[in-house]
């Protein structure tokens, strides 16, 4: 596979490691009254869709980006690379 | 029709022109006691148990495809109990007991051949920790071997010992493991439940769950509703799709694993081995070709294929162990798509909607655990308890803190 | 035996001769030849053997898509099995062997299973050998396995070099047939790079094979102008002997191509290279395969497709028979008869199945319309056929065709399913291709020169225009199209002797009705019963007819009987070739510490720690194992000082206004007090809980700290705090950088640790223990201006130092430190030393935090900081993790000082029976603790804190031994931390 990472334009996806759903950026407050189980849903309870899915690799043979890919799973087309620290940052409404 | 020696004899001189079918294509009834989706070897294996152990046969086993057509289709075909934990390693070896009568159980010659298994390990930790798996195997009644390097070269002289990256140190042999015919094993499985009464139906892709308050009390498919007192879901790979269809999210997600075979070789492998630093396990079939494989792609797909650096990778692996293999050739690569789990261990339990069980997250495990899992499944089904060696494969593990993680790499299914 | 079968003309070099053996007996060929066709020429007309009925097998086809001939090349670590004659470009020297028979060849013993075939019919061996049960794995598996396989191993490390190597292009042609060559010239003329990939080593496609007329001249010396019209383009690049086994997402191609093994002398280049070709479009124009019909005795040597016979004519000058009978059910096997017939080859009988005019007229040959082959003879040769009309015609040579298929192989790589197309009975390219990827030609079921010529032009010009380039404005080579009317005729429904559909793997046309009658009604049960298409050639003449005796048996159309696809790889590939270069000592790459020459030279023997190597042991003369020096090593350390490598280690900078606040919520540990200028002990969860991974950080300025993680873990640690920086907390001012390999780190340890430094640290540093207490840290400089960074931790339980320096300067400063401590004894010390010391003081390592053990179970519970939070903080907290009787760490001494620990051991009460149930813990580290004067280990058990003084029993039934052993602190030396502080 071929990851076009935004900086670095098209890359092999053997440079990269991978990590799974995206949701996994999303680490929910450890002081909230649910907290437990808002834990075990993270970590355990992930998206698994057969279709586009939202998901982390990290370019460990690379610039160390970690990026936020949209893949079909079930024809392996990707159709959105975005650096996974813009999504973080857009998530907390901005720095 | 029995199969016996005396019958193939009978049938070869009249032109082999009386056998019958193995099973039956029948027409879904309205209504069943048992439904099972998925007619792989864990369901089919599901409903032999129910019907022969348990005395249930008004039972029926839907299979989207053809039966078969998944994992039990299409995988590297070792068995093996080789387990450290206490929640595994019962069960595996249950399943090792079962499949060393299967052949006389089920009256089919699934080729179950007990050409051992060997694990190399390379370093001191990893020796440790092969002593430690096969201390447990032991105490629980499994059999395990350690085998040192001197021993290694005498047995299998032809691995690399002298110019390997990696030296061999030693290996854990469990001899009582080997491989089976794979395909075998769902066909003889879906003739003794196709035997005992129960309806296999091919080509009936379930498309809904009939869920009511909380219960469910039936299934709809292409060819219609399918009422039942109770559902059992066994899809392996199609686990995460199928349980949606429920509104589960369920600790699983699916990866693909590609497995290869070669061009046939007179005999060169006596059993199974598996290299121990870096993915790579191989065994010879008995039409001769090498059946090898390695790690999982590694990213979440339903493709039941994979890509060239993982087919690299098992390649290297194996050339690290066995450069004489360097002039065969790869025939075939396939890839079948895995249920893996958050902790590398499987579920056999209901689930929160009443009469709806789930089995699955077998990982790329399944194959070795398809008596076991089938015969736990069909008590969990027919008694409402887990089976003794299956109790802590639950799908609530997680929330209470019990992990059973072989590997120790935790909640990362890519890993284990 | 000369070249008996040697007719005029052909592409090959008959000025040359090549001399090679076939089972010994030396034949001689031309450059230009396989191995097949100067087999033929020599009149060898039985080659190899059956897999599983050992029949007799002659030549089949022409390409490829071999069943047959295969064969054993060369011997020695050389010995290449089931290698396809047909593909083999022949070479001066070339030895070569038929394979899987007992005895010779002509008479080999294994056929007698022939004879009892009656009883070996599809599935035979599921319904028997059951009896009796110990008799599978000892006679009747051994006994199957010895029969069946191919080919041998030489069982000998493969003596040659593969590479790899990666290729870009605009656009990959796929097959130098007309519709490639054609493709090439279009997409060469736009501009765009081009790759045109052909497995053959003769380019051309049928063009080669055929007498065809392209642009008004003959289609070889039309294919010889093209391909040096292209050769003179930059940017298209031409690679022969090359295959293109594989479609991969995003474009990626496999290819493989033979660099030597066509070579006499193979010299020093590698013999094969794996190229990833990274495409932006692929056109696939792999032409088509012919399929063959089904009838009685359709196996025997003699009997060929009729493309094959036109091919060994035309292309390689020599007759495969003398007497050539034709069979055909479409007029493309008519040019059989024709381009025979104009070599002056005896033609003769034509039989063509279609029960209509015949649609030429053969000089000399009889014709039978309407009728077909229903039996031959001659068991090592064909001597004759008899057709449905009960005429019985000698010939020495059958041509078959049956039509042919489309190669839709790498269509089908992404899981696309072929569609059915009626008007030429064959599966066409359909449903999802792989993206990027066009077909034309024959591949595109486009069978007849000029439209498939014209196709490739414009499917090229599409593509590179797609791509922004501008179309060729040359017209498309022209052509003639052929006759081609094919009958749907795929089996002989009248012959009773067996009839071969998979010629390979035996399977005939009864066992697939066999196969259809016992319930195996999807095409890919059929072929997993009755192992169809799973052969070598994976089913390229053998699929299509038998998915047609299928639909025939259930009554159903074809497509309504389904398809099969294709997987990678097209054509087999070597595993020398997908390995590459990675094996033996170059399977992984080697990390080696900068002192790693320095302890080569001092008697170190190395252990691979991950990629690293590092020194486990250093040996002195007169030492008789590893003991003894390890024993020396932590003697002398405890006693004066010992200097150890640690530069493996992870080191991670970590810097920032908000790094401390960032270290608080990845240790389990407080970290906002930290001073400057200390260090402090941390411990890492993974988020599910389960301790990950310790290692100190030390605090070198107001916004810097440097982390050390295990060796194991560098890597994966600085991935997690990554991961944390970019996904999880974005808004702290924190940056990472790994300078593991920036820094060579030593630990100086052992009561003389600091007389020895001092002799090296640049004043005014003051490296007291008023100035510089345990878990003080500073940059400083050595050795007069050297900068270092200088450490006061303790691994080993010593007071004790770890120093770094700039990498290049590890090597010298490890010949300093000893030669500034040779006054002090001081000694080198490897990871054994290093591993009895930290058990001796209780510190877990890798055999502890495993990746299944918590804080708790550590005994570290009291490291996770109540008043905030850490990653992996709430889910350590659920209540199975937490019970009353978790494991926990703790120390282990025999009772009896003499004996042994063993670690994987695991622990029974006393009184238990050894069982699973009963299982308390295990042992996870044990060494000789020369310091004790007897075994000591570290191990985990129920309750493990509550039971010091309780002897319980350590069994090793893998070993054959039992340990009785007492529970104690798994701190063995220095329990309260004074020396380590002193």
């Amino acid at each position: 596979m071929i990851i076009n990472h935004p900086l670095l334009g098209p890359r092999d996806a053997a440079e990269f490691v991978y990590l799974g759903d995206a949701s996994l950026m999303e680490r929910p407050d450890p002081q909230g009254p649910e907290a437990a189980d808002n834990f075990h849903d993270y970590a355990y309870l992930r998206k698994n869709p057969a279709g586009e899915h939202r998901e982390l690799w990290y370019h460990e043979q690379g610039d160390r980006s970690w990026l936020v890919v949209t893949r079909n799973t079930l024809t392996h087309e990707i159709s959105k690379v975005e650096l996974a620290r813009d999504v973080a940052v857009t998530r907390r409404g901005g720095q | 029709m029995r199969y016996s020696a005396l019958n193939i004899l009978r049938q070869g001189l009249t032109g082999n022109k009386g056998w019958k079918p193995l099973w039956r294509d029948p027409t879904p009834k309205p209504e069943y006691d048992i439904v099972i989706v998925g007619a792989g070897g864990h369901g089919l294996a599901t409903a032999y148990y129910l019907a022969k152990e348990y005395g249930l046969t008004n039972i029926a086993v839907l299979e989207k495809g053809w039966l078969g057509s998944g994992n039990i289709g299409r995988n590297t075909t070792i068995i093996r109990s080789n387990y450290m934990l206490l929640g595994n390693e019962p069960f595996y070896e249950m399943s090792m007991k079962l499949w060393e009568g299967l052949e006389q159980d089920f009256n089919y010659n699934a080729m179950v051949s007990q050409r051992s298994i060997l694990n190399l390990f390379h370093s001191d930790p990893q020796r440790d920790a092969f002593v430690r798996r096969a201390n447990s195997m032991l105490l629980a009644g499994a059999d395990a071997e350690l085998a040192d390097e001197a021993q290694l070269r005498r047995e299998l002289p032809f691995l690399d010992f002298d110019n390997a990256r990696f030296p061999i140190k030693g290996g854990l042999y469990q001899r009582r493991g080997g491989t089976v015919r794979h395909d075998a094993v769902a066909w003889g499985y879906a003739r003794g439940a196709d035997q005992r009464g129960v309806d296999i139906i091919q080509n009936c892709e379930v498309t809904g769950f009939q869920i009511k308050n909380g219960v469910c009390a039936g299934v709809d498919t292409v060819r219609g509703p399918i009422r039942a007192k109770k559902v059992a879901v066994c899809v392996a790979g199609s686990s995460g799709r199928v349980m949606s269809l429920a509104g589960m999210r369920l600790p699983i997600e699916s990866h693909v694993l590609q497995a290869f075979v070669t061009e046939g070789l007179k005999p060169v492998l006596p059993g199974v081995i598996t290299f121990g630093a870096g993915h790579f396990y191989v065994s010879q079939s008995d039409k001769g070709g090498l059946v090898f494989g390695g790690d999982i792609d590694g990213y979440n797909t339903y493709a039941q294929r994979g890509n060239l650096p993982v087919v690299e990778d098992v390649a290297e692996g194996g050339m690290a162990i066995m450069p004489m293999i360097g002039r065969t050739r790869l025939l075939r690569s396939w890839g079948g798509v895995m249920d893996m789990s958050m902790d590398g261990s499987p579920f056999i339990d209901k689930t929160h909607i009443d009469g709806l069980y789930f089995n699955g997250g077998w990982c790329y495990g399944g194959f070795k655990a398809t008596p076991a899992s089938g015969f736990c499944y069909a008590h969990l089904l027919a008694k409402d308890t887990p089976h003794p060696v299956a109790t802590e494969y639950r799908l609530d593990r997680f929330r209470r803190g019990h992990l059973i993680d072989e590997k120790g790499v935790g909640a990362q299914p890519n890993l284990h | 035996m000369s070249q008996v079968n040697r007719i005029k003309g052909g592409l090959i070099d008959t000025n040359r001769s090549l001399t090679f053996t076939f089972n010994g007996r030396k034949m001689q060929g031309h450059p230009g030849d396989t191995l097949a066709s100067a087999l033929l020429a020599n009149g060898q007309r039985l080659v190899g053997r059956s897999f599983k009925y050992h029949r007799p097998r002659g030549i089949f086809t022409d390409g490829s898509h071999e069943p047959n001939a295969l064969v054993e090349l060369e011997s020695g670590a050389h010995l290449e099995p089931n290698t396809r004659a047909t593909t083999v470009e022949l070479y001066d020297g070339l030895s070569a062997r038929s394979q899987n028979h007992r005895g010779s060849l002509e008479h080999d013993l294994m056929a007698v299973t022939d004879l009892l075939s009656p009883f070996m019919a599809a599935g035979f061996y599921y319904k028997t050998f059951m009896w009796p049960k110990a008799f599978w794995e000892k006679l009747y598996e051994p006994m199957i396995r010895i029969s069946a396989g191919l080919g041998s191993l030489s069982m000998k490390e493969d003596p040659d070099h593969y590479d790899k190597g990666f290729l870009h292009c605009d656009l990959l042609v796929i097959g130098a047939g007309p519709a490639g060559l054609a493709a090439a010239l279009a997409a060469g003329h736009s501009g765009a790079r081009v790759i045109l990939a052909d497995e053959d080593f003769r380019p051309g496609g049928r063009l080669s094979g055929e007498t065809f007329v392209v642009d008004d001249i003959a289609g070889a010396e039309w294919t010889a102008q093209a391909l040096t019209e292209l050769a003179a383009m930059d940017n298209v690049h031409i690679l022969t002997r090359t295959t293109i086994y594989g479609a991969y997402d995003h474009g990626v191609y496999g290819a493989l191509e033979r660099c030597t093994d066509h070579l006499a002398v193979k010299g020093d280049k590698p013999r094969q290279i794996l190229w990833r070709i990274y495409s932006k479009r692929a056109l696939l124009t792999a032409g088509a395969t012919e399929r063959p019909i089904a009838f009685g005795n359709n196996d025997r040597p003699g009997v060929m497709l009729a493309g094959a016979v036109r091919t060994y004519v035309n292309r390689f000058g020599v007759t495969p028979g003398r007497e050539v009978a034709l069979f055909t059910n479409n007029d493309d096997g008519w040019r059989t008869a024709s381009d025979l017939a104009a070599k002056g080859v005896s033609i003769s009988a034509i039989v063509d199945a279609r029960d209509q005019a015949a649609p030429a007229t053969i000089p000399g040959a009889q014709v039978f319309m309407g009728q077909s082959v229903v039996d031959t003879k001659g068991r090592k040769g064909l001597k004759s056929i008899t057709l449905s009309g009960g005429h019985t015609i000698p010939t020495d040579c059958l041509a078959v065709s049956g039509g042919w298929n489309p190669n839709v192989h790498l269509t089908c790589h992404q899981r696309g399913r072929p569609d059915w197309h009626e008007g030429i009975n064959a599966f066409v390219p359909g449903g999802a291709l792989p993206p990027g990827m066009a077909v034309a030609g024959a591949a595109n079921g486009t069978l007849t020169l000029g439209a498939a010529l014209s196709e490739g032009h414009r499917a090229a010009n599409a593509m590179t225009k797609d791509l922004g380039f501008n179309a060729s404005r040359k017209p498309a080579p022209k052509a003639e199209d052929e006759a081609h009317e094919c009958a749907a005729f795929w089996h002989v429904g009248a012959s009773r002797a067996r009839a071969w559909v998979d010629l390979q793997n035996d399977v005939t046309a009864k066992d697939i009705k066999q196969a259809c009658v016992e319930g195996m009604a999807s095409v890919e049960l059929v072929k997993r019963y009755t192992t169809l298409g799973m052969a070598t050639d994976q089913g390229k003449t053998s699929n299509i007819t038998a998915l047609a005796i299928m639909a025939e048996v259930n009554g159903k159309t074809i497509p309504e009987t389904g398809t099969t696809i294709f997987r990678p790889p097209y054509t087999p590939v070597a595993m020398g070739a997908l390995a590459g270069r990675a094996r033996g000592k170059d399977f992984r790459p080697y990390r080696l510490t900068p002192s790693h020459q320095w302890a080569k030279a001092n008697g170190a023997t190395f252990v691979e720690t991950g990629n690293w190597l590092r020194a486990q042991w250093f040996a002195r003369p007169g030492e008789k194992g590893w003991r003894d020096s390890v024993d020396r090593e932590v003697k002398m350390t405890r006693a004066s000082v010992g200097i150890c490598d640690v530069t493996t280690l992870g080191k991670i900078d970590i810097q920032g206004r908000d790094a401390a606040e960032f270290l608080n919520r990845i240790y389990t540990n407080a970290w906002l007090k930290l001073p400057v200028g200390k260090v402090r002990y941390g411990l890492m969860l993974r988020e599910d809980g389960i301790a990950y991974d310790d290692g100190t950080t030390a605090r070198l300025g107001e916004n810097h700290y440097v982390m050390t993680t295990t060796t194991a873990n560098a890597v994966l640690v600085f991935r997690r705090m990554e991961f944390a920086r970019q996904c999880l907390w974005p808004d702290l001012d924190v940056h990472l950088i790994s300078t593991t390999d920036g820094w060579a780190q030593y630990a100086v340890a052992g009561p003389n640790a600091r007389a020895l430094l001092a002799k090296l640290v640049d004043a005014p540093f003051d490296i007291s223990n008023e100035a510089f207490p345990f878990m003080a840290c500073a940059e400083l400089s050595v050795c007069g201006g050297t900068k270092a960074r200088l450490f006061r931790i303790s691994f080993s339980g010593e007071m004790a130092y770890e120093i770094a320096v700039p990498t290049r300067f590890g090597n010298s400063l490890m010949e300093v430190l000893m030669e500034a401590g040779r006054e002090f004894d001081a000694v080198p010390y490897g990871t054994e030393a290093l591993g009895v010391m930290r058990i001796e003081k209780g510190h877990a390592a890798g055999n502890e935090l495993n990746g299944q053990t918590t804080a708790l179970n550590l005994g570290m519970a009291g490291f996770i900081n109540k008043n905030k939070d850490c990653i992996g903080k709430v889910l350590s907290e659920r209540p199975d993790m937490n019970r009353d009787d978790a494991i926990r760490l703790v120390g282990f001494k025999p009772v009896d000082h003499s004996q042994k620990l063993a670690a994987g051991a695991h622990f029974i009460t006393k009184g238990d029976t050894a069982n699973m149930a009963n299982d308390q813990g295990w042992m996870s580290s044990v060494a000789f603790s020369p310091t004790f004067g007897h075994s000591i280990g570290l191990g985990f058990i129920k309750r493990g804190h509550q039971r010091t003084g309780e002897v319980v029993r350590a069994v090793n039934p893998a070993r054959g031994s039992e340990v009785e052993v007492e529970i104690t602190s798994p701190h063995f030396f220095d329990p309260d931390g004074g020396i380590q502080r002193g």
